[in-house]
């Protein structure tokens, strides 16, 4: 019996590949995320190890409120006269100081080089000094010496075509400084840094550049023979300032890995959450196929039935041809994952998200777990089609075009999936607002729901299929001749069939309608907040409008004819009440560009915070009961702690505002954090938003290629450039599991067009043309698209009112182009989906189809 | 109403394998409700041909069915092997298919993926057992089969494929076997050599057969063969020259 299903399906060899295709492409997502993600993860690793080889201990600045630099808190520096009394300690054989800090390197045309957001890195080195804590190595030329030479990183040297002895530009926190290239270097071990960029100085020079003069970053130490790390560590503490600490080599490569690969791990998650969805939508592809494989051979199963074959045996054989179907299946994903972790890297590099990678790491856990869940969804999904074998009856064995007897349960089908659906919608209700869940158990609560909706919808659209089918098949019965009204015919002859595929794009489109409509609404607000409070005529940002920019080119603008207002909001972090929280400061004049709603204090306050005055905004001042004359104590990441008062309470738009949730003044900010920079700046000019304006603002920012002058509706693109980008990013990667339904489109109608061998024989025979034939099946695969997008889109948007309504999201908007776009996009996939089963029907030969028994 | 066996059966040489018991089948409901049977009631006897016959809409295939345990009754009985089998739940049906009943179709009903040998052992692999070697052996030759053995059904002719099917009900020795017009989808060469294979097997094997066929010539290899008419059985003979089948056949139809 075993050979009789292995068998059956080598002679099945078309119908196993297209049951395997959806778990494939699965199976290759989770793969591909793993190699990718472990790669990534690997390489990270390398370069801390490499960092800390040779260091028994490292000194480092530690902010005074908690978090680094990957929550966005700067560690404040360290005093360089600790590197003497460090030197001083018996157990210290070796130790070096150095500067670590972000310097973005300028190209030949003035534009910044930068790759998919990754950091611009500068560091210090000590070419005479010893160099056992030096990371890098010397691709070409030698160390930078002095205070006009740098070396920069190979990767880069290559792509900008940039050798040493040329001049490069740096920009740090004033205008750029140009430097000669002596040499190129790379970290060692690693393959590819990402989108990163290094600038190295000697130490001199980057003190003075990054304003650190008379400080360091790190002090890296080695320690004398028979002295352990531990020891070492146990010496230099007593030497510290409360903002510096001290790790051992090790624990300092492990904090820096366990920073990076948090962030690497909800990467991971973030990408396997598709890698489930694609696998979600393959199940039902494979359900859907295997189902009318079987119903397709009836005949086939009755005969074993009545050669003696039990119930179960007729089960199993089902269920073994899904399970070598997965198992292959899985294998082919597994190692097209290799290959789909290079298109993901691709992707991101494409989105801005440029990482840095060793040699590709291919983990058992990838392989395992792969092919566990690639297997595992398999064998649920032949579940029912094997339940439905057994049903078949002996006698369907001498009876021609025997119907498979109804379940048992089948009268109920309805009932059953208006009470999952009901379920479901509970679930997610429970999920989204009931109070007193924990984070974990909320999401599961969401995600079991989201499934077990679609799962009831899928039940119930056999239902709903023929009365909708009939409505969306009128274009194509009133235009498409005898084709179309056939095709009509055909989507609605067995509902069930078409229900389930079309199901499969139903859930992709419902996601996709998911987030385009949360997306119109961030957008909306966000234009809405910045149409209420923009009163400038200009905002000065960074090219990408996300880092901040210095206050130098802030200052480039001052006093320039026609200017009347220049003003920045500096962003850095403090702790107030215990809680971490980020901190703006606003020079006086700021209420005359950024026009917010005062609650208490008014316009003017901005201007009247002097050095202790601070607004909050409502929100703010209701959770902490806070009110004008209220002190707020702020500690600051150098340690200090402000004693503020509140001056001033407004009230944001919906959509936010530019402010953080204690604002104080510039000025006292300027004094308390070390290198202060805009977040943004404003600009108020007398003749308002003129090209003879705007030419004037760029020429005066000629020296700051990192600065850019935009006028309000610029600003606004520029600011929703972020979410558009990542709009794209979800849409491309739900397209996977949008691939995946078509596949189940061509499934359905590839083994539809066998079933119907003989129909479609006589229907040539009586003078179809090939033409109408494959016109017949593209309208068919049309009116599925078509009910795919109807079923998807409306759920997508209820999904979208339930999800918003639960985070309390500012605004709910309906992109109806996009929408329209969606829905066009579903009949052109319908098209696509057609092209094969098409040709194959057309290609049926007369004589043969009506002979084939 | 003339039931049961009018005239003597011929003498049960081992005993009686099947019975049949005033057997009804009705369709349907109400109105549009048809009777495919209306009370038949037969024996057959070890070792004996039986040939049922009839013009379409005779019951003749329904018969079949309910004799086979393919299709209930609406009342009446049946025995296998002196098992009662219209009560009998579907585990012990197929564990009674798998030791007393053979089949052979219309349609040959072969498994395209397997071999001629790999369909004709298929009973036995499906019971978990392994095909006796010189019964095999037997078989291929008295089927002619012997050089086609590793051959696909698609690579068969229509006869050979008639052939494998009947190779296949043999191969477990079944108390009874159920032939559903064996002949109906053979041109009238290839049909003679399936009728004497099947007679052959009576002869040589002592295999129980009932043969469903509207064909006069096939009735005429039968040792009885009955005639079924509207549900009814309305004649009955005790072996019959094809031409003497074919005016028993134009007297029921007229």
């Amino acid at each position: 019996m075993i050979g009789v299903a292995l068998k059956g399906l080598l002679g099945r060899k078309l119908r196993a590949v297209l049951t395997a295709v959806s778990i494939v492409l699965g199976v290759a997502m989770i793969s591909g995320t793993f190699v990718l993600t472990d790669t990534i993860k690997a390489a990270f690793n390398t370069v801390f190890t490499q960092v800390y080889k040779n260091t028994d201990a490292v000194i480092t600045g530690k902010s005074a409120i908690g978090g680094n630099a990957n929550n966005g808190v700067t560690p404040p520096s360290l005093p360089e006269s600790l590197l003497a009394r460090v030197r001083g300690l018996p157990g210290v054989s070796v130790a070096e100081g150095g500067i670590s800090d972000e310097g973005q390197l300028v190209d030949r045309n003035d534009k910044v080089i930068s790759r998919g957001g990754a950091p611009s890195l500068a560091f210090s080195v000590n070419p005479k000094g010893d160099q056992r804590f030096n990371p890098l190595v010397l691709t070409g030329g030698t160390w930078p010496t002095g205070a006009h030479e740098i070396a920069i990183d190979s990767k880069t040297a290559n792509s900008k075509h940039f050798a040493v002895g040329d001049r490069i530009g740096v920009l740090t926190n004033g205008p750029v400084e140009r430097f000669r290239i002596v040499g190129t270097v790379k970290f060692g071990g690693l393959n590819s840094l990402g989108g990163a960029t290094l600038a190295i100085f000697d130490l001199p020079t980057a003190q003075r550049i990054f304003d650190k003069v008379g400080k360091l970053d790190s002090i890296g130490i080695a320690s004398k023979p028979n002295v352990s790390a531990a020891q070492l560590v146990a010496q230099v503490s007593p030497l510290l300032p409360a903002t510096a600490q001290v790790r051992t080599g090790e624990q300092e490569a492990k904090q820096a890995a366990k920073d990076t690969n948090s962030f690497l791990t909800i990467l991971e998650y973030f990408l396997l959450a598709f890698g489930f969805v694609a696998l979600f939508v393959g199940a039902f592809v494979i359900a859907n196929t295997l189902g009318i494989t079987i119903a397709q051979r009836m005949r086939e199963l009755a005969t074993l039935r009545t050669l003696g074959a039990t119930r179960r045996q007729v089960y199993w054989s089902v269920v073994l041809e899904a399970f070598v179907i997965g198992v292959l299946a899985s294998v082919i994903g597994l190692f097209l994952g290799l290959g789909l972790a290079k298109g993901l890297n691709a992707l991101f590099v494409a989105f801005g998200i440029d990482l840095p990678q060793v040699g590709t790491v291919f983990a058992t856990r990838t392989i395992v777990v792969a092919l566990l869940v690639g297997i595992v969804v398999t064998l649920i999904a032949a579940i029912r089609p094997a339940l439905r074998a057994t049903r078949v009856e002996p006698i369907a064995a001498v009876r021609e075009g025997a119907l498979l007897p109804r379940s048992r349960f089948a009268r109920f089908g309805p009932y059953i999936a208006l009470a999952v659906t009901a379920f479901a919608v509970g679930l997610m209700l429970i999920g989204l607002f009931a109070g007193g869940l924990s984070t974990k158990l909320r999401l599961l609560s969401i995600g079991v729901g989201a499934l077990a909706v679609f799962i009831g919808v899928a039940m119930l659209a056999p239902t709903l299929v023929p009365r909708v089918a009939r409505l969306l098949g009128l274009p194509a019965a009133r235009l498409g001749g005898a084709a179309g009204m056939l095709a009509r015919g055909n989507s609605i002859r067995n509902p069930s069939r078409t229900a389930s595929t079309a199901s499969a794009l139903m859930i992709g489109l419902t996601l996709v309608t998911l987030v385009s409509v949360l997306a119109a609404g961030l957008k909306t607000t966000f234009e809405d907040s910045v149409n209420k409070l923009f009163t400038a005529d200009y905002a000065l940002t960074s090219e990408n409008g996300f880092n901040p920019t210095s206050t130098a080119s802030e200052k480039a603008l001052h006093g320039l004819p026609g200017v009347e207002v220049v003003s920045g909001v500096r962003a850095g972090s403090g702790k107030v009440f215990g809680k971490r929280i980020s901190v703006t400061a606003v020079e006086p004049d700021i209420a005359s560009v950024i026009d917010v709603k005062w609650t208490a204090g008014g316009p003017q306050t901005p201007a009247e915070l002097g050095a202790t005055g601070a607004f909050v905004q409502k929100s703010y001042a209701e959770d902490h009961h806070l009110h004008v004359g209220s002190p707020i104590a702020m500690q600051i990441p150098t340690g200090p702690t402000l004693r503020l008062t509140l001056r001033g309470v407004f009230d944001p738009p919906k959509g936010g505002s530019p402010f953080g949730d204690v604002t104080i003044s510039a000025a006292r900010f300027d004094r308390e954090y070390p290198n202060p920079q805009n977040l943004f700046a404003f600009v108020k000019t007398s003749s308002g938003v003129t090209d003879a304006t705007t030419a004037e603002l760029t020429r005066a920012l000629a020296r700051f290629p990192d600065a850019k002058i935009q006028t309000r509706a610029q600003f606004i693109h520029l600011q929703e450039s972020g979410i558009n980008l990542l709009l794209k990013l979800l849409y491309v990667l739900l397209s996977l599991s949008i691939i995946i339904s078509l596949f189940g489109i061509v499934n359905t109608l590839v083994l539809t067009v066998f079933e119907r061998t003989r129909e479609i024989g006589m229907l040539r025979a009586v003078g179809m043309t090939r033409r109408q034939v494959r016109n017949m099946i593209r309208h068919e695969a049309i009116i599925t698209a078509l009910l795919g997008a109807t079923l998807g889109i409306p759920i997508g948007i209820v999904l979208a009112l339930m999800v918003g309504k639960a985070i309390d999201y500012p605004a709910f908007t309906i992109p109806w182009t996009t929408l329209v776009v969606f829905v066009i996009a579903a009949i052109l996939a319908g098209l696509v989906a057609a092209i094969f089963p098409a040709r194959r029907a057309g290609r049926l030969n007369v004589l043969a189809a009506l002979q084939y028994e | 109403m003339a039931v049961v066996e009018e005239g003597a059966p011929a003498p049960a040489q081992q005993g009686t394998v099947v019975r049949a018991q005033d057997v009804t089948r009705r369709y349907g409901e109400g109105a549009t409700a048809v009777d495919a049977l209306r009370g038949v009631s037969l024996e057959v006897a070890s070792g004996q041909l039986v040939a049922v016959m009839g013009p379409s809409g005779s019951g003749k295939s329904t018969l079949m069915h309910i004799l086979a345990g393919l299709d209930k009754p609406s009342s009446g009985s049946v025995t296998i092997a002196g098992e009662e089998i219209t009560a009998l739940p579907d585990a012990k049906l197929t564990r009674l298919r798998r030791r007393h009943i053979g089949f052979v179709f219309q349609f040959f009903n072969l498994l395209p993926m397997l071999t001629a040998q790999e369909n004709i052992v298929l009973p036995l692999s499906i019971a978990g057992e392994k095909p006796e070697g010189r019964w095999l052996t037997e078989l291929l030759d008295s089927t002619g089969l012997a050089d086609r053995a590793t051959h696909r059904p698609s690579e068969l002719s229509g006869g050979q494929q008639q052939r494998v099917a009947i190779a296949r009900a043999l191969i477990s020795r079944p108390t009874i076997l159920f032939a559903d017009e064996p002949t109906g989808n053979l041109d009238s060469k290839t049909s003679g050599e399936i009728l004497e294979l099947l007679r052959h097997s009576v002869e040589e094997y002592g295999q129980t057969i009932v043969m469903v066929t509207h064909e006069a010539r096939a009735a005429a290899i039968a040792d009885r063969i009955l005639f079924l008419a509207d549900g009814l059985i309305v004649q009955e003979r005790q072996g019959a020259s094809a031409a003497d089948v074919l005016e028993v056949m134009s007297s029921l139809s007229s």
